[in-house]
């Protein structure tokens, strides 16, 4: 694990990368990287996440600066510039599940090649995909996810890159921070190690390449 | 009393103590303004919470304490907060006692149409496949028709959420629910007739001999 600034961090990040996002409706989503990433104009981004936010805040602001070739997600009705873009053709938008996003980066960053779910058989979302049957019911094979990084934000880090998440800004945070070839965390609050009690600990420190200094 | 209150009233009526219950947006949230008194239900927000409570007084909010919607919400004592996995596997698991959804269509068998407009409204599903999927329990809000168009449909013309059956709608004229492809009229609201309600629906409506009226 290095500590690393949020300069330093975006400049990592190339034009076309992949990159998990955290955050729900911009709550939890790491706010700094996602402004140094508007200021370097890093081009052409595949975004994965819950969803869009909206206009001015958390992926909102990629979506606005028209840096977002793909998204993800599971929802981009509270951003309407998202709908904007996608009905102009500019920006492609994979439409899944929440619980089968979640579940489809979990299995990425878990070692599992994909799951089964009932959520969305018999649906536009079978379009394409695998029907399995186990026991008598039928099940859709979901593949898993994983992007060149994973962008995360904690509550609490310590100098080793253990941290800790807060209330609903924990989300797709601790699942994403599985599935990313680099992982990059930022945190509201970064603590000497020893601060955070191992119970605390929602993302074990082996799993953070680079943790963004706060100064 | 108006439309949106006779709806949330009577989905109310629904609720037992120690239920986990998942409230979408719109109707649905106001739900929680009538549960009875001294009965305690836990209330999720997919986002992470279970233990929502009403909104924060003013100046009392916290960046991190939000409702699906993103809006500030409170954490009633005996709260807890979890991951979206741990989120969706407790609606998909047969943990989620509840869930009341607001829908666009509804087709005879009871099959549910509430994410998309193809070509006008494209928000993507959010957590409503899942919800109407995996919930023990399917109760759609809504009002009977959308300027004079019938919602309780023979089919849908709109793209299913779900080919699970929702298991009762309510609107502010009736109380319906389904069994083996059928609708039945349960219950009316007050001042509304069977054939009022039978003329507003486009569905084929079974009637029972006595329609009782819906409590309030």
């Amino acid at each position: 694990m290095q500590t690393i600034s949020v300069t330093q961090s975006v400049a990592m990040i190339p034009d076309g990368a992949s990159l998990m996002i955290g955050g729900f409706m911009a709550v939890g989503t790491p706010e700094r990287t996602i402004n140094e990433l508007v200021r370097q104009r890093k081009r052409n981004l595949t975004v994965i996440a819950n969803d869009t936010a909206s206009p001015g805040h958390g992926i909102g602001k990629l979506i606005t600066a028209e840096l977002v070739r793909k998204v993800i997600v599971s929802h981009i009705g509270l951003n309407p510039e998202t709908q904007r873009q996608m009905m102009a053709g500019k920006l492609e938008a994979e439409l899944v599940p929440q619980g089968t996003l979640i579940e489809r980066i979990r299995a990425g960053g878990h070692g599992l090649g994909g799951v089964l779910t009932q959520t969305g058989i018999g649906t536009s979302v079978e379009e394409g995909k695998q029907r399995v049957e186990v026991n008598g019911t039928a099940y859709l094979l979901e593949m898993a996810l994983r992007a060149d990084f994973a962008l995360v934000q904690a509550f609490l880090a310590d100098y080793l890159g253990n941290l800790g998440y807060a209330l609903t800004a924990r989300n797709f945070n601790p699942v994403m921070a599985m599935a990313g070839e680099t992982v990059i965390a930022g945190a509201d609050n970064i603590v000497p190690v020893g601060v955070l009690a191992p119970d605390h600990v929602g993302t074990p420190a082996p799993v953070v390449d680079y943790l963004i200094l706060n100064s | 009393m108006g439309p949106q209150e006779i709806i949330a009233r009577r989905i109310a009526k629904e609720l037992a103590p120690g239920m986990l219950v998942n409230l979408g947006i719109g109707i649905p949230t106001q739900v929680a303004n009538y549960v009875p008194k001294g009965m305690h239900v836990f209330f999720q927000s997919e986002n992470g919470l279970i233990g929502t409570g009403a909104p924060p007084e003013e100046g009392m909010a916290h960046p991190t304490l939000t409702d699906a919607g993103g809006s500030p919400v409170t954490a009633l004592p005996g709260a807890s907060t979890f991951d979206s996995a741990i989120s969706f596997g407790l609606i998909r698991g047969g943990h989620l006692d509840l869930t009341v959804l607001g829908g666009l269509q509804v087709d005879q068998q009871g099959r549910l149409a509430n994410w998309t407009i193809p070509g006008k409204m494209v928000p993507g599903m959010g957590g409503a496949m899942d919800l109407v999927t995996g919930a023990k329990r399917v109760i759609v809000a809504m009002q009977h028709a959308a300027k004079g168009s019938p919602k309780i449909r023979k089919k849908c013309s709109l793209p299913i959420t779900s080919l699970r059956p929702v298991d009762l709608v309510v609107t502010e004229m009736a109380v319906i629910d389904f069994d083996e492809g059928h609708a039945f009229l349960r219950e009316i609201a007050p001042g509304v007739s069977v054939d009022q309600v039978v003329d507003a629906t486009e569905a084929e409506l079974r009637v029972p001999d006595h329609v009782p009226e819906m409590a309030l």
